[in-house]
């Protein structure tokens, strides 16, 4: 066999495309790892949370109110209605983390959208648009959320409304920074040089490399919205009574923080671990998709 | 002499100075990037374009690309004019490419390098599977194995090996003109002379047309059939090879050569020939833009801007010593 019938036979020569080296990176981050695991455990107790729960999360027991952590039959305590505190914290996952996470997929493709719309048009066009975005992003997220919500009413889809509004010029501002980057790169306008229309540059060349960098900041939104969803369910805004969701059983439970300390923070908790996963994966995200070198 | 395959006609860009979005109405100050230039490039030569950094060379080719918005000004391909009535931008594009300078920004990141061949094909309508062939029968001829680079991506390649792809990638679409932006510049000097040579090999076996825009006087000695020098926005002399650089007639282009080094250490030069910085195009001097820093400059030529005229057979020079009765003392050489 000589060497050409060889090299006719061998196949073509792969590289890891660009996820395949960025999970390779990733899976050397230890904390990014420890907090994906802690996200999918999340994930899973908020599918499986009703099943999981020892007791029903919303029978009430005028007399076994606010039991300390570890009281017999209750888990982690009881709240002021004498509710078992472990079955409301686990069916209460799922509430708590749908309204984190939708209102930042809404606002991460609106967002996208309007940014590389902006980024890439650019011009006046762009300067309407991102001012626009601007106004709102001129409100403390907070205040806005509030605003908002309580301009539509109470309720949990008003809420979201509020939240994906609260969290579009964020993102809109981010896709708009790095679509505007990667437009100068000389392959746009190489693909313009080839004749290639807006529509077709930006869905090859421009999503590919954009995407990537909005996906890392929207993670790192999600623990903001897990606040401010809580924050919401708190004032009386989002969740009502007697659904179990964490931003309303910690302002429930707030007149008992004498009584209780620990019981009361126990939601608080849960909203903290979240959010900080949340945060660490965005990181890990980050670092790993850092393909400068 | 072969009919010109593209004609540039009067060709202007002013950049208004950024930052200024809401200011309607006013009178805005502006880069005169390329000011009112016109040339012709004849099917299969190379033309040569040189000048000092920020004279315009880089406009000229993203205008001729139609990448930037020409303030006016005409491109003529082939006999049709390309716009609305003749040729279409998109079969403009299809028969002229470009290469640009950077090769790493020049290669999409996300894409393998098949991919960012086949690209500008399948926009042209070429069903993928044919436009991937077609991409892997272009990097054997560039001379990249394509079973080994085929799937790769750009940042796993060396700069040479990247320029060969931009270069592959231009010919994708079987252009006739290729505009070549410096394409070798930031090359090493043994891998620019491998390139200049695939180059050469490319252009015989395509017969393809280049635009060859360097700021290296040496490359584009060796590779051009006609050299046209640019000042400040401007065509200052333009005119076969070497014609140009055995006998260079404008006092810019003189200057220009003198610039280069010598091999024969007898023959160095010690002073610069020329001092300063180039004027601000925002605001070029009046006359000929090259009074300024000319030695042989009179007081006429702050007055009077000098046109391209002939001085001998396919060679016309901007100088107001090379028109006749133009007012400069030396005026009369061209008469004789």
């Amino acid at each position: 066999m000589t060497s050409a019938t060889m090299a006719m036979d061998a196949p073509f020569e792969k590289s890891p495309g660009f996820w395949a080296s960025v999970w390779r990176r990733f899976k050397r981050d230890k904390t990014a790892l420890f907090a994906s695991a802690m996200i999918l455990l999340l994930i899973l107790i908020a599918i499986f949370g009703p099943w999981l729960a020892p007791a029903d999360p919303y029978q009430a027991s005028m007399l076994k109110r606010l039991k300390p952590i570890g009281f017999e039959g209750f888990l982690l305590g009881s709240d002021e209605l004498g509710r078992d505190m472990v079955s409301r914290l686990l069916v209460g996952a799922r509430l708590s983390l749908f309204m984190g996470i939708t209102p930042v997929v809404m606002a991460f493709i609106i967002g996208s959208l309007i940014g590389v719309f902006a980024g890439y048009v650019g011009g006046a066009v762009n300067t309407v648009t991102m001012r626009t975005i601007d106004v709102f992003y001129a409100f403390p997220s907070v205040l806005l959320a509030i605003a908002l919500s309580g301009a539509l009413g109470a309720g949990i889809t008003n809420a979201l409304i509020s939240l994906t509004i609260v969290f579009i010029p964020p993102i809109a501002r981010v896709a708009e920074a790095v679509t505007a980057q990667v437009r100068g790169r000389d392959f746009v306008e190489a693909a313009r040089a080839s004749g290639a229309n807006a529509f077709t540059i930006v869905r090859v060349h421009v999503l590919g490399n954009v995407l990537g960098p909005i996906f890392v900041y929207a993670t790192s939104l999600i623990a903001v919205s897990m606040i401010l969803a809580s924050g919401l369910s708190f004032l009386g805004l989002g969740v009502k009574p007697p659904e179990p969701e964490w931003g309303l059983m910690l302002n429930t439970l707030r007149t008992a923080i004498y009584t209780q300390p620990w019981v009361a923070a126990l939601p608080g908790l849960m909203i903290f671990i979240t959010s900080i996963s949340f945060n660490m994966l965005a990181d890990g995200l980050r670092s790993a998709m850092d393909v400068k070198s | 002499m072969s009919t010109p395959l593209l004609e540039i006609r009067g060709l202007i860009k002013h950049f208004p100075i950024a930052g200024k979005t809401f200011s309607f109405g006013k009178s805005k100050a502006s880069v005169q990037a390329v000011d009112d230039i016109s040339f012709s490039v004849m099917a299969g030569e190379t033309l040569g374009v040189v000048g000092e950094s920020g004279c315009g060379k880089s406009t000229t080719a993203r205008l001729l690309m139609h990448l930037i918005n020409p303030g006016a000004g005409e491109i003529v391909f082939d006999g049709k004019p390309v716009g609305s009535a003749g040729l279409s931008h998109k079969e403009f594009h299809r028969q002229v490419q470009m290469v640009f300078q950077d090769s790493y920004s020049s290669l999409n990141p996300r894409l393998t390098i098949e991919e960012s061949i086949a690209f500008a094909p399948q926009v042209h309508g070429t069903p993928k599977r044919e436009a991937i062939q077609r991409a892997r029968d272009l990097l054997d001829r560039v001379g990249l194995e394509p079973r080994r680079f085929a799937a790769r991506y750009p940042h796993e390649l060396s700069g040479g090996q990247r320029q060969r792809i931009n270069i592959a990638r231009a010919l994708a679409l079987r252009p006739r003109v290729v505009i070549l932006d410096e394409a070798v510049s930031a090359l090493d000097k043994s891998v620019e002379a491998q390139v200049l040579n695939l180059l050469q090999d490319l252009k015989d076996e395509f017969s393809l047309t280049y635009v060859f825009i360097s700021h290296d006087l040496n490359v584009v000695r060796y590779v051009s059939d006609r050299v046209m020098v640019m000042y400040l926005g401007k065509i200052v002399e333009m005119g076969q090879t070497e014609a140009i650089f055995r006998d260079a007639s404008h006092p810019y282009s003189k200057a220009l050569l003198a610039s280069m080094p010598a091999l024969d250490p007898d023959d160095r030069t010690e002073t610069p020939p020329l001092a300063g910085d180039p004027p601000n195009p925002i605001n070029p001097p009046s006359g000929c833009r090259f009074h300024t820093r000319c030695a042989m400059a009179e007081g006429i030529c702050a007055q009077r801007a000098p046109a391209l005229a002939p001085t001998a057979t396919n060679h016309v020079v901007s100088c107001l010593m090379f028109e006749a009765g133009s007012g400069h003392t030396q005026s009369l050489k061209a008469a004789v």
